[in-house]
């Protein structure tokens, strides 16, 4: 086993890895940026090392500091978390000359499904159904065109290097084809490095189902069920649940068999998702391998009792899987909240800065993977995710009241959360049957949201008008925060002796 | 202890009196029993009537607001003698009003300039934060007095960057 682990990561996630690291008996390495000194991540850790400035750039994407730190510090393997350097081949191929293991699949893998012009191609030689369309990158518009009209539209232009709905544009007709073209090549481009496009027969409103493999370095490989990914803004996932509300046994095999057959034929290794669109009449396409841990792990760690960190860890070390298929078996219901710094009433604009109160719920079914804490500030220049609230219950039902009350018990104060969200998520009717499709958001959004009465805006004003006053004569310390670069130093220091004081 | 106070710009006056340890509070012409703990910083628990509410108190760059359950009220308090409260308050109409950065970013561009008349809602500037941009509107209609922000400048949450008058 490993000695030493380094966590090429920062946020929640690499507050995971570190107390995977602690469970297992390994030291865990932060690397932080010059803005992320004070973050949570580097406090969890056993050693930390600053590998410059903010731009990810010139830190968290930065291979040449991040090897460095790996020599430096006598670490024996990276994990990368998700995002960042945890998809890049590059990265891994890195790990190899430098003799750190990287917790992950290889290269070779990697390159094989990690992009998905390619993982279409293995698709077709493997037999796997997928959504028709170009297994390569668009060489021209007349392709484009030749191919659209062959296929029918709508169809849906997608980066190849691809991620995070960004270069993907919807075409619904052959004038806007050009245009759009162009502009996800550009964007795929920007955001990438690589402007490589390609397009596909665009399924309406489908469901997005993933299913959760597990593969060891000596040829075993198993599925752990399923994720329904289907509630996302801008393709982002906002919520996720295991298992999928439409799921039948039958149905779960046949997708887990074929997401196996991916990774087997990719000569995979490690933890990876295949995902999958789901239509209304319940087939499924196979779209692309994500080569890292999700965001979503919780929901199946939940539901099947396994902790993915640690089997991730063991595997890389080179331990066989501990379990077989039939082993394998799902209980209960779990569904995660992704809990981001953004303002819902305005745009779902970010909203960094600085965390003046935090209330983070606790109880039955209840686990927040968290990377902030009060008197924190969130920095602007990253990925807006503070936190993930997951909830489990015996069945849907049970976890959906148990996430509500959590969210009822969470607050975040000095920063714009969307948590009003989840709780009109969670309590609208059609989430709650379990009819959820990628296009479910929009709607819900676009619907009106049901306002408060007049009567309960008073009640609650009239004690909103008395808890005031009683703030002023009990909790006298309520002037309005001063701007974020003057709130370190001695306020801090007053408030934390007030809060033992009452302790 | 007297105290003006403004929920959502909507101004009462409140009278607190304590007695072992309940409060007896008068809110304009009405009279309640209030007990209250303060539990930790910002967060009182109340019992009025039997009923149980958990409140908190947010504090932000914008101003100071109370919680109850999911609903936000924008809140003031002053003391009724001291001069501070005599002046409009930011609530009203009148008077000067601040445009103030709600988070740390980067402006992208000027949309007015200065002296220029402006309506309530219109935007005033572009301020660019984690990759994307924002309008921060006029607090008011009126003309812009002072610009205080160049294009390309970085700001920090609370930062005045406009004057409307």
């Amino acid at each position: 086993m490993f000695k030493k682990i380094l966590i090429a990561n920062r946020g929640e996630i690499a507050v995971r890895v570190a107390r995977a690291c602690r469970e297992m008996g390994i030291s865990s390495v932060a690397v932080y940026s010059d803005v992320d000194r004070a973050s949570l991540h580097v406090r969890k850790a056993d050693e930390a090392y600053p590998i410059g400035s903010a731009e990810a750039a010139e830190s968290y994407l930065n291979i040449g500091k991040i090897l460095e730190v790996a020599k430096r510090s006598g670490a024996d393997a990276i994990h990368p978390g998700y995002g960042f350097l945890s998809e890049n081949a590059t990265f891994a191929q890195a790990c190899v000359e430098a003799g750190v293991k990287f917790i992950g699949p290889s290269a070779a893998s990697m390159e094989m499904v990690g992009s998905k012009t390619r993982a279409r191609q293995l698709a077709e030689k493997t037999a796997v159904p997928f959504v028709p369309g170009t297994s390569h990158g668009l060489r021209s518009a007349q392709e484009a065109e030749e191919t659209a009209s062959s296929i029918g539209y709508p169809i849906l232009l997608k980066a190849a290097a691809g991620g995070g709905g960004k270069g993907m544009r919807l075409v619904q007709s052959r004038e806007e084809l050009k245009s759009a073209l162009e502009s996800a090549q550009s964007e795929a481009l920007r955001a990438f490095g690589d402007g490589e496009v390609y397009l596909e027969k665009a399924i309406i409103n489908p469901r997005h189902v993933e299913i959760q493999v597990l593969a060891d370095e000596h040829g075993n490989t198993v599925y752990l069920g399923e994720r329904e990914c289907s509630i996302q803004r801008r393709h982002q996932k906002v919520i996720e649940e295991a298992p999928s509300p439409v799921m039948d046994p039958d149905l779960r095999r046949r997708m887990g068999e074929v997401a196996v057959r991916v990774a087997q034929s990719a000569g995979y290794a490690n933890a990876g998702t295949v995902e999958f669109l789901l239509d209304q009449q319940k087939n499924f396409y196979f779209l692309e391998m994500n080569t890292r841990l999700q965001v979503e792990h919780p929901v199946t760690e939940f539901v099947t009792g396994l902790d993915l960190v640690h089997l991730q860890i063991r595997i890389a070390a080179g331990e066989k899987l501990p379990f077989a298929q039939p082993d394998v078996s799902l209980r209960g219901h779990a569904i995660e909240c992704r809990i981001y710094a953004e303002d819902p009433d305005n745009n779902f604009f970010p909203s960094p800065g600085l965390i003046t109160a935090l209330l983070s719920p606790a109880g039955p079914g209840i686990r927040v993977d968290s990377g902030n804490y009060e008197g924190w500030s969130v920095p602007i220049e990253y990925d807006p995710l503070l936190a993930k609230l997951i909830a489990y219950g015996e069945d849907r039902q049970q976890a959906i009241s148990r996430l509500l009350r959590a969210v009822d018990e969470y607050f975040v104060a000095g920063i714009k959360t969307n948590l009003s969200l989840f709780r009109r998520i969670l309590n609208d009717s059609e989430f709650r049957e379990g009819r959820t499709d990628t296009g479910y958001l929009d709607r819900l959004l676009r619907s009106s949201l049901r306002e408060k009465s007049d009567e309960e805006i008073r009640e609650g004003a009239q004690i909103a008008a008395v808890a005031a006053g009683l703030f002023a004569a009990l909790d006298p310390t309520g002037a309005p925060v001063p701007p974020a670069n003057e709130t370190a130093g001695p306020s801090a220091w007053k408030r934390a002796a007030k809060v033992e004081a009452l302790h | 202890m007297k105290y003006d106070v403004a929920i959502d710009g909507r101004r009462c006056h409140l009278e607190l009196t304590e007695s072992g340890g309940a409060w007896h509070c008068k809110l304009d012409d009405r009279e309640v029993q209030v007990d209250a703990v303060a539990v930790r910083p910002d967060v009182l628990s109340l019992v009025i009537g039997g009923r149980v509410y958990e409140v908190k108190r947010e504090r932000s760059p914008e101003g100071t607001f109370i919680w109850i359950g999911d609903q936000r009220y924008a809140t003031e308090v002053s003391d009724p003698r001291s001069l501070r409260s005599r002046r409009a308050g930011p609530g009203s109409e009148s008077g000067p009003r601040k445009l103030i950065a709600p988070m740390p970013g980067k402006i992208v561009r000027l949309l007015v300039g200065e002296k220029s008349e402006v309506e309530a809602g219109q935007g005033i500037l572009v301020v660019e934060a984690m990759k994307m941009q924002n309008e921060l509107k006029s607090p008011k209609k009126g003309k812009v007095q002072r610009l205080l922000a160049a294009a390309g400048a970085s700001v920090s949450a609370g930062d005045v960057l406009a004057i409307v008058e």
